[in-house]
């Protein structure tokens, strides 16, 4: 641990840099994956066949490693090579499930007595799901967010094998050289990275909750 | 009241029989006709399960018969747009189905605010409609559905089927939930309401002492079928088993209370 912290010390000023990498790498990728995985969610929840397919499809992306995702990514022309543009596509993919599925989730479970007399008053379906589903679900789409981001905080340290830079940066050093203060350089802050968006996003969701 | 066409009626029911779908053989509804002439409340008796709900979500268009015909105003359901008929008719359901996000004033501003009313209309009107449900503006304007008591969450639901002027009011049980004092409450506040508002009701319960003190006329269904009808001192004659049955838990009901 001495060692750390005098390296910590003397690098203070890289580890800042990459930890800033590292925030605007998830913070991209998850603006990516909020804009397509809530929208998405709100066209499939009330259209089963296309919910199984779309929900599917993003499962087997959940399951596949992420380093071989990344690996898979670097021969596909546009969105591949190496670099950020594919740490972002990567770990887009990675965050869609859990915003997708809460997203769904939280848009059904609407109390059904609010639905039906939604309908009755004579809302369109469009006006109930954007009035009524919508704000109602937001929490847990909102817990949705939440756990996509943890979990994208810590796949992009991965993102680094890809020279995507970030706090992976550190962490593939240090396996390297087999150096601790290389590897905690980039874990630490990554870990605290993730408590902070845990803690930030769960006020968030604390507030949005109706009931 | 055997079906006779008549202008007079706003609700005419002919012949319907409902499934919940083409294939299933179980009826819901079976061959029910019946007419709700303008103005008056016609209360659905029966007990669970017996196609009351069914029936209401047939008269504003949130089922379509599987044969038979449901006219509103004259016009087959099917021939009205299911939106614009919905907004023409009220609804309250036992829940009251306030939405927990909406305001009070919210809530009873819903109908008002689809139908592109001016905001100083709706405002106004959303103050006329809790006074006349008994809840101060002033006190309950600003609250939410779950800072209510489930009289008062009733009380918002009758005004808010009502902040449109629909002439017509569909009430699934909306008393039904409460507890025995707030019920007589309401039950009596409402007999006054629906008589000065003159608007034609459908009611529905599985309470017959309700029925009889709400109802122009009581149809009594048993598994989806129209079994006894009458106005309400004579009903309680009729010598259908279904309607002895009901008579015969009211008069326990009676001995108890």
């Amino acid at each position: 641990m001495t060692d750390f912290w005098s390296f910590a010390m003397e690098h203070h000023a890289e580890i800042l840099s990459a930890t800033l990498e590292h925030v605007q790498l998830v913070a991209i990728a998850m603006f990516f994956a909020i804009l397509i995985g809530v929208p998405l969610g709100m066209f499939i929840v009330q259209r089963p066949a296309p919910r199984a397919i779309a929900l599917g499809i993003a499962g087997i992306f959940q399951t596949i490693p992420s380093l071989a995702l990344f690996g898979f990514l670097i021969p596909i022309p546009f969105i591949g090579g190496v670099g950020q543009r594919t740490a972002i596509v990567a770990l887009t993919v990675y965050a869609l499930l859990p915003i997708l599925r809460n997203t769904c989730v939280g848009l059904a479970a609407i109390d059904p007595a609010v639905l039906e007399s939604a309908e009755a008053m004579g809302m369109t379906q469009r006006q109930i799901l954007f009035r009524v589903r919508f704000p109602l679900g937001l929490a847990v789409i909102l817990a949705g967010v939440r756990t996509a981001t943890i979990i994208t905080i810590g796949v992009a340290t991965i993102a680094a094998a890809i020279g995507a830079g970030g706090l992976g940066t550190f962490i593939f050093r240090g396996v390297a050289l087999v150096n601790d203060a290389l590897l905690l350089a980039g874990a630490i802050p990554a870990a605290l990275l993730a408590i902070l968006a845990d803690f930030l996003l769960g006020q968030l969701e604390r507030r949005l909750r109706v009931i | 009241m055997p079906v006779a066409a008549s202008a007079e009626n706003m609700i005419e029911i002919r012949g319907v029989s409902w499934r919940a779908n083409p294939h299933s053989s179980k009826e819901i509804l079976v061959d029910v006709s019946l007419a709700v002439p303008g103005g008056t409340t016609l209360v659905l008796l029966g007990r669970s399960g017996s196609g009351k709900t069914t029936l209401l979500k047939l008269v504003n268009g949130m089922l379509r018969p599987s044969s038979g015909e449901v006219r509103v105003e004259g016009r087959s359901t099917q021939e009205w747009d299911g939106i614009q008929l919905r907004r023409r008719i009220g609804y309250v359901i036992q829940d009251a189905g306030l939405f927990p996000h909406f305001t009070v004033a919210q809530n009873v501003g819903l109908v008002p605010g689809l139908e592109k009313w001016p905001a100083a209309k709706i405002a106004a009107r959303v103050e006329e409609m809790l006074r006349l449900v008994g809840l101060e503006p002033r006190e309950f304007s600003a609250r939410r559905p779950r800072e209510l008591s489930g009289g008062q969450r009733q009380r918002v639901g009758v005004a808010r089927a009502l902040a449109a002027d629909p002439p017509i009011l569909l009430m699934d049980e909306p008393f039904g939930a409460l507890d025995p004092v707030t019920r007589a409450e309401l039950q009596r506040e409402f007999r006054a309401l629906a008589q000065r508002l003159e608007k034609t009701i459908v009611f529905v319960t599985h309470d017959l002492r309700e029925a009889m003190l709400l109802a122009s006329d009581i149809v009594l269904l048993e598994k989806g079928r129209l079994v006894a009808n009458g106005k309400p001192p004579d009903f309680l004659g009729l010598r259908h088993p279904e309607v002895r049955a009901f008579a015969a838990s009211l008069e326990l009901n009676g001995a108890t209370a």
